[in-house]
């Protein structure tokens, strides 16, 4: 087994539930920034948002495709012990990741899609972009700095295979937003 | 003045007291020892574990106490037990040819390789009550003994593969699929199949199986063999490496032989339905292996049309956990659809009798 | 199956009970093991994320019977945490047997805080029922669902309706709900009544009253739903439109009893009905015991 000298959640049990919550409540409500629980210290290469996000939802039962340095790796596998495959992942935590080329379930079974860890340089409530459909009430605002080049284009044309699809959770120090498949984002 | 119901709370431990009490029964009476239920009532434990998919005999007699006798809820008393348990990982599978052998017929040959074994059956008894197990059920003179037959005792279906005339069972090498990890999706293939039958309901299966008996979904099944006894388990732990005993559990193996006309790919053959059921049941490994076969009709370019074909129709109602929750439901107050239900019929009266009248 | 993944998470572990009860020591918090709520965590959220989507997932065997509300007990599980305050209705009461017998399940097993009070919950878990008070955006709605699939009694076969579902094929109920129509000149479904989830899935509310249906409808709270029996977790984010089959000509009407509410006056709230007699006696009370209580102490203060 892979060894690491960082340490998983100080409560296994409370700050998963904590951090699931806050999943929830993002991936609920598009656009909204919140905390999550993050372990004392992480590896190089993985937010304290990552970090939790992996910890709460990642085990033996997903398949993770990670490039984050080894490092991260190595501790990941250590405290998901999860598979780590090049393909066909469930959770996927590559900034070179294709937002297309994920597995993005069928019509039978869209829930089959993954989830994207997107590593972002900074979340806020802000203008920047508009965000509207389920789980918002009118709009919501979020601007997200560091966002990959030509994300936009590529999450309508995602959105476009709905249900189909792939569902995001941008992490920036210890926040997380989340961006499910159904929401539509524009500029503004 | 009407005050609204209250008093649940109270209600359900005054229940659950009262339950306790009728549990236990006349004080006057020695209260049963979980250890005699599980020697003297061995096939309702065998029972519970087959449906409770947990071999664990002192558990299942336990759960037999506890239920008062009902079966079905004692086996779901070990389900909600085992779903608790940690997973240390998979067996290996079972090698039933090397069963320790207590019973062991077959249906297709007079005699065969490794004997006849009648073992302790009910078939050939008189069903006359005896009366003196009520009158105090002295110990038996022991029964008489044979050393067992040194020679293996290989399977029916295995000498009819060898001339070919048996479809051999091919390991698909794949990981089979757990249906207590992941839920059933159609179409369903055999390993998980046979997992809902192992832990099915007895009498549906029996109900099943007599229907293909009777023209719904003809079998044409042989008993090809049927063995009872005690077989090997093994794991590996990852540490080792290598595969070590970690015990031994009681099974019945119902091997049925079903004629086959064949198709277009394959020659005609005898095929095999299936049953293997935790401790001593072969009335349900039976039951579950002309069910087994029938669920092959379509795979083997059969026409499917009788219920025991059906494979969601099957899959999705033999759990007998399942079903007594959601009959047993209906128990649970209902008055808030049933107003719903009393508005739209009233409707519907007004709406019928005023055009009567018109 | 995965063989002997070591999770580093203890069996047991956890700080924490809420003021509702200790917290049995012998169990996990919220009973479930981890890498079962971390299974059924990541439905809830698939779940979400295709509103009205019915997610398959790996429903145990709970302690409690299957169709007396294992689904909505897992969903409840796997949400809840420390700081939450459970509520537990069946047929809009907080004193029926079931909803008692859940409530005291959750105070043992995961030492939650718990109320009879809609407005204080974080976590109401439902069967029958959505309370007459509207829920606002910190709550979740969990809803406990007998049969998930809102074309089961059209077409029994799961394989099947997972197609319809995918094409979005749903002939089937117009051509039921359009029968009844043409035989009672009305639409005869008045609980279980089948909606629409942001224009695109078929969905079962469960069986509440058609009373309550447009309730659902943008709700600012999270509604999930669990069936453990059948093994699907479907969810309506916040603020979804939910809509109720109906046609134009025949636009849907919810149905409640015509008269006030015998205890508290409410006119606009589910009615139970009350047999006091065995001469056609009866009166008609709210469904929902919190908010009669409420009207009815408001009622008092005034007078
Ligand atoms: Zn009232």
């Amino acid at each position: 087994m892979a060894e690491t000298r960082f340490p998983g959640f100080a409560d296994p049990v409370l700050d998963a539930q904590a951090g699931f919550r806050a999943v929830l409540e993002a991936m609920s409500r598009p656009g909204r920034v919140r905390r999550v629980p993050a372990p004392p210290e992480v590896p190089p290469g993985l937010s304290p948002a990552a970090a939790a996000v992996l910890l709460a939802l990642v085990d033996a039962d997903t398949r993770l495709r990670i490039a984050a340095g080894a490092e991260a790796e190595a501790w990941v596998r250590f405290h998901c012990g999860c598979p780590v495959v090049a393909e066909g992942a469930d959770f996927v935590l590559d900034p070179a990741a294709a937002l297309l080329s994920l597995e993005a379930g069928t019509e039978e079974e869209p829930e089959r899609g993954a989830t994207l860890l997107l590593e972002v340089a900074a979340l806020a409530e802000a203008p920047g972009w508009v965000l509207t459909g389920p789980g918002i009430r009118a709009r919501h605002r979020l601007r997200v700095e560091g966002a990959p080049a030509g994300f936009l284009a590529d999450w309508a044309a995602s959105r476009a295979r709905f249900p189909r699809g792939v569902d995001v959770i941008l992490c920036a120090g210890d926040r997380i937003a989340a961006l499910p498949r159904s929401v539509r984002i524009e500029e503004g | 003045m009407y005050v609204a119901t209250k008093g649940g709370e109270q209600a359900i431990g005054a229940a659950h007291a009262w339950l306790d009490e009728i549990r236990r029964g006349d004080p006057a009476q020695p209260a049963i020892d979980v250890a005699q239920i599980e020697d003297q009532l061995g096939l309702a434990v065998d029972r519970v574990m087959a449906e409770g998919s947990c071999h664990d005999r002192g558990l299942a007699a336990l759960a037999v106490k506890q239920a008062r006798g009902d079966l079905i809820e004692a086996a779901f008393l070990l389900r909600a037990y085992r779903t608790t348990l940690p997973r240390f990982g998979a067996s290996a599978p079972l090698d039933t040819a090397r069963m320790a052998i207590r019973r062991r017929i077959s249906a297709t040959y007079k005699d065969l390789p490794g004997g006849q074994v009648l073992g302790p059956t009910f078939d050939y008894t008189h069903r006359l009550l005896d009366f003196r197990l009520a009158a105090g059920d002295a110990v038996p003179p022991p029964a008489p003994t044979a050393m067992p037959d040194p020679a293996p005792s290989p399977r029916v279906t295995e000498l009819l593969a060898r001339e070919g005339l048996m479809q051999r069972e091919v390991d698909a090498g794949a990981e089979p699929g757990d249906l207590t990890r992941a839920p059933l999706a159609f179409p369903a293939d055999r390993p998980l199949r046979l997992q809902a039958l192992a832990r099915g309901d007895e009498g549906f299966l029996l109900g099943l199986g007599y229907s293909t008996q009777r023209g719904y979904g003809n079998n044409h099944p042989f008993v090809g063999e049927i063995r009872v006894g005690d077989v090997a388990v093994e794991f590996t732990p990852p540490e080792l490496g290598f595969p070590v005993e970690i015990g031994e559990i009681g099974v019945t193996e119902c091997q049925m032989v079903n004629q086959f006309t064949g198709s277009r790919t394959e020659p005609p053959q005898f095929t095999r339905g299936y049953g293997l059921v935790f401790g001593h049941a072969e009335r349900k490994a039976m039951s579950m292996a002309l069910v087994d076969r029938s669920l092959r009709a379509g795979e083997l370019g059969e026409d499917t049309t009788a219920p025991a074909q059906d494979q969601e129709f099957v899959l999705y109602h033999c759990d007998n956990v399942e079903a007594t929750g959601f009959v047993e439901h209906l128990k649970l107050p209902h008055y808030v659809d049933f107003q719903s239900e009393l508005e739209n019929v009233r409707t519907m009266r007004e709406t019928a009798l005023k055009a009567a009248g018109e | 199956m995965t063989g002997t993944t070591q999770a580093p998470s203890p069996p047991t572990g956890g700080r924490g009970s809420g003021e509702g009860g200790t917290r049995d020591p012998g169990y996990n918090f919220a009973y479930l093991d981890e890498s079962t709520k971390r299974m059924i965590r990541r439905a809830i959220l698939k779940a979400v994320a295709i509103p009205g989507h019915q997610v398959p997932f790996g429903s145990r065997e709970m302690p409690l019977p299957y169709g007396w509300g294992t689904g909505g007990i897992q969903v409840t599980a796997a949400i809840l945490g420390p700081a939450d305050v459970l509520k537990v209705i069946d047929q809009g009461a907080d004193d029926t047997t079931n909803a008692v017998s859940i409530r005291a399940f959750f105070r043992r097993v995961a030492g939650v805080a718990t109320t009879e009070r809609t407005a204080e919950a974080t976590v109401i878990q439902t069967r029958h029922r959505i309370p007459e008070r509207a829920l606002h955006e910190d709550q979740v709605l969990v809803y406990q669902v007998p049969i998930p699939e809102p074309l089961m009694r059209l077409e029994p076969r799961i394989a099947e309706t997972k197609r319809l579902h995918a094409m979005a094929d749903y002939g089937l109920m117009h051509v039921k709900l359009y029968e009844d129509i043409a035989r009672h000149g009305h639409i005869a479904t008045s609980y279980n009544y089948p909606v629409m989830v942001n224009g695109r899935y078929l969905m079962s509310p469960s069986p509440i009253p058609a009373f309550d249906n447009p309730k659902m409808d943008r709700m600012p709270a999270l509604q999930l739903f669990g069936a453990g029996r059948e093994k699907r977790i479907y969810a309506v984010p916040p603020y979804t439109p939910v809509r109720s089959l109906d046609f134009e000509d025949h636009p849907f009407r919810p149905i409640r009893a015509q008269h006030p509410c015998t205890l508290c006056g409410s006119t606009d709230s589910y009615l139970d009905e009350v047999l006091t007699d065995d001469v056609g006696g009866r009166i008609f009370v709210c469904s929902d015991t919190d908010w009669c209580g409420e009207r009815q102490q408001a009622k008092a203060a005034v007078e």
